[in-house]
């Protein structure tokens, strides 16, 4: 293994970041840009090459370069460093790669933004704060990398500052998210607590208690989950990962989300950031497979997910919040795919990380695709594109692979990926989750048919003058999409399954030809019904089975009217029913009890300077009268 | 204890309240300072009868004496030249007025 200054992957692009951040964009924006993108570039190639090396030597051992950050104890150091393992080597080479490509698509996407200079920059801290993320050694500085990518990822939503949506959606994100870590911390604590008993009897020196390799030693396992604490402890960091990877209840804020600029969607809310809560339980799996029921739980949010995601992505009407929909209902897969793993079956586990893998490629081509339409159509209506096939020659081809490989059809990523997720539920006895699975997968190309075809299928809907034809985008902006469809035709056949495993390594993945027959049916149907209803202008069907399904469809469309449930939660009950009488406790008493102290040794004061007249002969009253007194005393005590 | 040393602290004694009377009732500031001056020789009278009646043989109390005076003197004359320079700027030298420091 050739010795990499591995903690450069972190340091370039928070180098880039302070740079641009403070000065370079001071004057000159475009500069500004070019410095995060050749940055990033060079991480990109750097993380390459690492994960060549990682994998070529074969041994897959875990590298780990740290250094002590607090000392608490002996037995109780938090290190910060830099863990490259096969799991996180492979999280390296995705987000450095989206990242890269999302840099080079935004050099001609933002190029007439006034904000280009704070885009990149904000973009370089957000890279930052995801390596580190995925690198770090322990949880402790998982958690102080996971707020940073929170706060990061609050700054690009609400990147156009000046519209009231974006803020306020910036302000949803940023808030859910912080709400679930809440039970992320506690988890922390917990399981720090437990790592920290169980290493009184001396298991290991080296490692302290919140270390991954620590907790994922197969005897701190098992010691862990005897302590009977360990399921609620996993249950707890479970719900940051929820909150991190939108899984249902928490799911809120992701659609609205896309608010912020479309390179922003692609690469936090489709590729990294978002998968961070799997990597979060992919990276706790050795403690997670002791723990059935967290296991279990895991599974049916996944699930549970993925179905409600997919449903109502059939009915909304701005592409990108159908995409974000697509986004919800893939990590919900992901998420239900590690949930149905075990040291029996392991082979979810590899599934789940394989679907990771793929899904960023296409998903963040389908964003930045939907980026090149929005940005030649001005419109994130889907009812007002259509027929853009002529005129968007790359980004139809692009997009058309996309849409094919997220449907799962044969040569594309994402039919390899499914197709194991699919295997792994079937062949670990989850019979529900296989069948919904399969549904899901209907209707995923269902709606990934339907945005497709509306957009460019049939004639163009524009509002706009009928002489001004939408035009393809510039170079800058199709070469990502052209690399990312060639990623997303060929990711799919990395022999996956050599690289990362858990328990114990399965030959690569032999295809179970049920699966693989039935999910393809699924995208064929799905496609072609899409393609019976949208193709054509006409949409007297589409308008008969709406109306068939009457109020449902309206439920649906309102997205089951989470937002309004949470609205009244919020609003009525906590703000009106808690916090204002807490906020009157504090405005009154509190903060009256410290007026009261001020306002009282005030008045005593004003009192007193009374006895200061000017007058000496007061003076000499007073002090006749005290020595007489002092006399008195001294009298009667001393004497 | 010897009949004559009583009445010389008696004596002493009276002075001293005749002092302190003043003190608190005179509004002149010259008035004040012969009061003050009473006082201190009230005291030094103290001393004096003390050693003259039980201590003869010590000159401990002559010596207090000697610098009770010059203090006194010392005294004395700062607060003539303030007055002086009150009368100078045809201030009244009332203390009841002199409350500057007060403020």
């Amino acid at each position: 293994m050739v010795l990499l200054p591995t903690w450069m992957i972190l340091a370039i692009p928070l180098l880039s970041f302070i740079i641009n951040g403070l000065f370079v964009r001071r004057f000159s924006g475009h500069l500004a840009a070019k410095i995060g993108t050749i940055a990033i570039g060079f991480n990109f190639l750097f993380s390459l090459a690492l994960a060549y090396y990682f994998f070529q030597s074969g041994e897959l051992s875990t590298l780990e370069w740290h250094t002590e950050w607090l000392r608490f104890q002996s037995n109780l150091i938090i290190h910060i460093g830099v863990m490259i393992d096969p799991l996180s080597a492979m999280m390296l080479v995705v987000v450095n790669t989206i990242s890269f490509f999302v840099h080079i698509y935004s050099l001609g996407y933002m190029h007439d933004d006034e904000g280009v200079g704070r885009f990149f920059s904000y973009l370089s801290l957000f890279t930052f704060s995801m390596l580190g993320l995925v690198v770090a050694p322990n949880l402790f500085q998982m958690y102080v990398f996971w707020e940073l990518v929170g706060v990061s990822s609050f700054l690009l939503i609400g990147f156009y500052y000046t519209k009231p949506s974006a803020v306020s959606a910036a302000k949803k994100a940023f808030i859910v998210t912080r709400f679930a870590d809440l039970g992320f911390l506690i988890g922390i604590l917990l399981l720090g607590y437990l790592g920290l008993s169980v290493n009184q009897g001396q298991i290991s020196s080296v490692y302290s208690p919140l270390d991954f390799l620590f907790l994922n030693n197969p005897d701190v396992g098992l010691q862990l989950a005897s302590s009977g604490l360990l399921t609620t402890g996993l249950l707890l960091i479970f719900i940051g990962a929820a909150g991190k990877s939108a899984l249902f209840p928490l799911h809120i804020w992701l659609p609205d989300a896309m608010e912020g600029p479309t390179p922003v969607s692609a690469l936090i809310h489709a590729a990294t950031m978002v998968v961070a809560g799997v990597y979060l339980v992919a990276r706790l799996f050795p403690l997670f497979n002791l723990a059935p029921v967290a296991l279990e739980v895991v599974s049916w949010v996944g699930l549970f997910t993925s179905l409600f995601a997919a449903v109502i992505a059939c009915t909304q009407d701005d592409i990108k919040r159908v995409l974000a929909f697509s986004t919800l209902s893939q990590i919900g897969y992901m998420i239900f795919a590690l949930g149905v793993a075990s040291d029996l079956y392991p082979l979810g586990y590899t599934a789940s990380l394989f679907h990771l893998f793929t899904h960023a490629f296409f998903k963040a081509l389908l964003f930045l695709g939907a980026g090149s339409i929005i940005h030649a159509v001005h419109t994130n209506d889907v009812w007002q594109m259509g027929g853009l096939k002529k005129y968007m020659p790359i980004t139809h081809i692009t997009f058309l692979v996309a849409v094919l490989s997220i449907s799962g059809i044969f040569p594309f990523s994402g039919f390899f990926s499914k197709d194991e997720i699919l295997t792994a539920a079937l062949e670990s006895g989850h019979m529900t989750h296989y069948l919904v699975g399969l549904f899901v997968a209907l209707l995923t190309s269902f709606y990934m048919g339907r945005i497709y075809f509306l957009t460019f299928w049939g004639q163009s809907r524009s509002h706009e003058n009928a002489s001004h034809h939408p035009h393809e985008s510039t170079w800058v902006m199709t070469l990502p999409l052209v690399l990312l469809a060639i990623l997303a035709l060929s990711s799919g056949w990395l022999p996956f399954a050599n690289y990362l495993w858990f328990a114990h390594k399965h030959d690569h993945h032999s295809l179970n030809m049920t699966v693989a027959f039935s999910g393809t049916l699924a995208a064929i149907i799905g496609l072609s019904s899409a393609w019976f209803l949208y193709s054509k202008n006409n949409f007297s069907k589409v308008q008969k089975i709406q109306t068939g399904m009457g109020q449902a469809y309206q439920i649906i469309k309102a997205k089951f009217y989470f937002d309004e449930l949470y609205l009244f939660v919020t609003h009525k009950i906590v703000f009106n029913k808690i916090a204002g009488p807490i906020a009157w406790f504090d405005k009154k008493v509190v903060d009256g009890g410290v007026d009261l102290t001020g306002e009282m040794s005030q008045t005593f004061g004003q009192k007193l300077t009374l006895i200061q007249t000017g007058q000496v002969q007061n003076y000499i009253i007073w002090f006749i009268v005290g020595f007489i007194t002092v006399l008195t005393l001294y009298y009667n005590t001393v004497l | 204890m010897n009949s004559h040393l009583l009445e010389w602290l008696i004596m002493s004694l009276f002075i001293f309240c005749v002092g302190i009377y003043g003190l608190l009732t005179r509004k002149s500031g010259v008035g004040l300072l012969i009061s003050l001056e009473l006082m201190i020789n009230a005291g030094a009278l103290n001393f004096i009868s003390i050693h003259r009646f039980l201590y003869p043989a010590q000159v401990d109390a002559q010596v207090f004496v000697l610098f009770v005076i010059a203090i006194a003197a010392a005294e004395v004359l700062l607060a003539l030249a303030l007055f002086m320079l009150l009368i100078k700027k045809q201030q009244p030298v009332d203390i009841t007025q002199l409350n500057h420091l007060k403020h």
